[in-house]
């Protein structure tokens, strides 16, 4: 077959299998599983073959018009770069692990056959954002998993949280998507195509006629996706989804999906300086902001969840200074261990009976009860960390190495002040991420007190899994980045002296200073009793977390916050631990500004229809009751009444005819 | 004998029936007073088949032969009228037109219909919840 052919195949199998394991779930259950694992599994196959064939040389360029759509053609078009067939192998990695995985975590939850066909529809619709050539076949794609991540965060519908949550997702992202579809039509009607490479071309030649709105367009639908400032609070809140769910699209795929479409159109946005700026400040504001509220946050999940919105603003950083080579570099790396991250998380909220850091913290010989989720876990957070030699470090380096070049004036077309803004926020980003990774392993493996109770050995599909992870977090980085720039651009993507020695340095600090703080407030822990455990124990992990997370507000006051005086984070962050924990009340702003309105938007409309509309609707109804009653009257039940009026009528009618026939 | 005689005693006779019809209160009268007033009738197609043979060739006397069928249908009509009224009278022990008034449209019996229906959906709220 051709790599063509291949390529197709890629992103119809997941959608053949989430299309069968939906008619067929209730009635043949056996299915389920092979019918869930098996198509991502050959995709998977599929996109290394193609991977390879592409083997970074010239684009796998193909299209087919399926029917003339009028001024600007919509095509069926492939364009297989590098970048594209790299990230499809990590897409077709992470969706299989996922799947392998969620065969054990969900393995009792009796909507296991929709939420699995849903994630197989998710991975199809990922593959087609990754190899589409066209930009409006990349939009279904690009909406596709917008609508699988709401049901898939609303797994839990039980709970309200879950419930909000998914419903703030779906609405927070359609808040960028607006913007970036009136921003594709925008960039169509400058350059006359959807398709990637047409857009390339007319860009190269200078033919953009509105560069910066056209930039500014695109961004907000990139700021949604990728969970980017302000667009990002609907990421933490996500966490209410099952641990798989978020491992895939909330670390891995989805959210990588603006960063690899800016990634793709990267000379679009270079074409404003403006757009490059705001995208700097975009992820320097991210990237610092969200590594403190990740040092506040209780929910084992959160913390992850507000470092992925950290990590991907490492990867805009890195576009903004034009160097899309580490973006993606980061983007693969990255999404192996944040994977494998939730996954080990995944594991430790089952063993635990509970998703809170404080709790964990009171809770001794965790680590004994899972060693695999313990191991791995911690390789993925030294990557996470950037500690050489894990695969976090070379992608890191290779970002702030690029920072670097672009702050000193080496890189064309980004001004020095992008590339001052993303190397700051970056380094100082690189302490936060330390610290938090630390505070996490610390209070989830360090704990001291009751010891954890004891539920067996977790599911083989749940642990093997974490292993399959652990190798490309631990060597991708090293054995990688001498090979990747014959897949990328041909930037050096080797990490620099300077920028790894000082940030190595500033990780290591955060390690040492979290440490310190940690063992100042640990003796705090055993005097102030905290926790709550989950009550059914021995269910499924997607139970246990289900009730993990229903429980938190309950037993602890916050969704995201625990009142805990034993926490380093509490004494690291000082007095901007509170405003941290709740995310900069950037929630309670967006209240203001957005749900407020809408809401009195809703209470005028509801006084329109409820007072003025149904009043002329009563109105009519009156007006022919009263009629009625009226007419009503003359019906007495006399027939001799009747019969009287009959005659007046005939006399009456008898004369008016004898003086209309005399002529009077 | 000229023609306004029997026209004046048929208008008479028209009349009284029409009074009885429209004042009087027994069902039997009224039915009567409509008899009065078919007879009337009769009256007038008898007299002017009289006049118009006179005047003309008509031999065929086609208003005496109606007056034949509208007596023949009178008699049926009487029956069945005196039956309906007996059946009332047995029904109501009464055959007073007055009070025959099952038909009266009533101040607003829909009201108490919709009254009604309410304390229905009322009680099968109360049972449901």
């Amino acid at each position: 077959m051709t790599t063509t052919t291949l390529a197709v195949l890629v992103p119809v199998l997941p959608f053949l299998g989430a299309t069968a394991g939906l008619l067929l779930g209730r009635t043949v259950p056996g299915l389920v599983r092979p019918l869930a694992v098996l198509p991502t599994l050959t995709s998977l196959v599929l996109a290394v073959v193609v991977a390879v064939r592409q083997g970074g040389d010239a684009a796998v360029n193909s299209a087919t018009e399926l029917t003339p759509t009028g001024s600007v053609p919509i095509d069926l078009a492939l364009y297989i770069d590098g970048f594209a067939a790299l990230v499809a192998v990590l897409v077709g990695v992470v969706a299989s692990c996922v799947q392998i995985y969620s065969t054990g975590y969900l393995r009792d939850d009796p909507r296991y056959p929709s939420y699995a066909a849903l994630v197989s529809l998710f991975t199809s619709a990922m593959f087609l954002v990754v190899y589409s050539g066209d930009l409006i076949v990349l939009l279904v794609g690009w909406e596709v998993m917008g609508i699988c991540s709401y049901f898939l965060v609303g797994h839990y519908w039980e709970t309200p949280e879950a419930r909000a949550a998914s419903i703030k997702a779906f609405l927070v992202t359609k808040l960028g998507d607006v913007p970036f579809l009136v921003g594709l039509f925008a960039l169509a009607g400058d350059t006359g195509s959807f398709r990637i490479t047409e857009i390339l071309g007319t860009v190269a030649n200078g033919g953009l006629d509105h560069p910066t709105l056209i930039a500014l367009l695109l961004l907000a639908g990139v700021a949604g996706k990728s969970a980017q400032f302000p667009l990002h609070t609907w990421l933490p809140d996500a966490m209410a989804g099952p641990t798989p769910v978020s491992a895939l699209i909330h670390a891995a795929t989805m959210v990588a999906a603006g960063v690899y479409f800016v990634a793709r159109l990267l000379p679009v946005f270079q074409a404003s300086s403006a757009a490059v700026v705001v995208l700097a400040a975009m992820a320097a504001v991210t990237m610092a902001g969200s590594g403190l509220a990740a040092l506040a946050q209780d929910d084992i999940k959160r913390v992850l969840a507000y470092s992925t919105i950290g990590q991907l603003g490492y990867m805009t950083g890195a576009l903004a200074v034009g160097d899309r080579g580490a973006a993606v570099f980061h983007l693969l790396s990255h999404g192996a261990f944040k994977a494998l991250l939730f996954l080990a998380a995944g594991v430790i909220i089952h063993a635990a009976g509970t998703n809170s850091l404080a709790a964990m913290s009171r809770m001794g010989h965790l680590r004994d009860r899972v060693p695999d989720a313990y191991w791995t876990m911690t390789v993925a957070l030294l990557a996470l960390a950037a500690i050489p030699p894990f695969s976090g470090f070379f992608s890191k380096e290779s970002v702030l190495g690029a920072a670097e070049q672009a702050s000193a004036g080496h890189t064309a077309s980004v001004p020095a002040a992008a590339g001052w803004l993303v190397l700051v926020s970056g380094l100082l980003t690189a302490l936060l991420t330390a610290a938090y990774a630390t505070r996490l392993w610390l209070l989830a493996f360090r704990g001291r007190g009751v010891e954890a109770p004891d539920h067996g050995r977790q599911p083989l599909t749940m642990t093997v899994v974490l292993w399959v992870l652990a190798v490309p977090s631990l060597a991708f980085g090293g054995l990688a980045y001498r090979v990747l720039p014959d897949w990328f651009d041909g930037h050096d993507l080797a990490p620099t002296l300077t920028t790894s020695v000082v940030g190595t340095g500033v990780a290591l600090v955060g390690v040492v200073v979290t440490y310190a703080a940690w063992r100042h407030t640990t003796a705090l822990a055993a005097r102030v009793p905290l926790g709550a455990v989950a009550a059914h124990p021995e269910g499924d992990a997607g139970l246990v977390e289900a009730e993990a997370i229903a429980s938190h507000a309950a037993a602890y006051g916050d969704v995201a916050d625990a009142p805990d005086p034993a926490d380093p984070g509490r004494l690291l962050l000082g007095p901007l631990h509170r405003p941290a924990a709740v995310g900069f009340h950037l929630d309670a702003v967006y209240r203001v500004l957005f749900v407020r309105p809408v809401e009195a938007a809703a209470r005028l409309v509801r006084f329109l229809d409820r007072e003025v509309v149904d009043t002329y609707v009563r109105g009519a109804g009156a007006l022919a009751r009263g009629l009625g009653d009226a007419v009503r009257r003359a019906q007495t039940g006399n027939l001799q009444t009747y019969v009287s009026a009959l005659l007046a009528g005939t006399v009456v009618l008898a004369v008016a005819v004898v003086l209309v026939a005399t002529g009077a | 004998m000229h023609l306004a005689l029997p026209a004046v005693l048929s208008a008479l006779l028209f009349c009284t029936g029409l009074y009885g019809v429209l004042a009087r209160r027994n069902a039997i009268l009224v039915l009567m007073s409509v008899e009065l007033m078919l007879n009337a009738v009769n009256l007038n197609l008898v007299a002017f088949d009289v006049w118009l043979s006179s005047t003309a060739e008509d031999t065929l006397h086609s208003g005496q032969a109606l007056t034949l069928f509208t007596i023949a249908v009178a008699a049926a009509e009487i029956g069945i009228g005196l039956a309906i009224v007996l059946a009332v009278y047995r029904n109501r022990g009464t055959s007073d037109i007055d009070k025959l008034r099952d038909t009266a449209e009533g101040p607003g019996p829909d009201d108490s219909d919709s009254d009604a229906l309410a304390a229905e959906r009322a009680e099968k709220a109360e049972a449901s919840a």
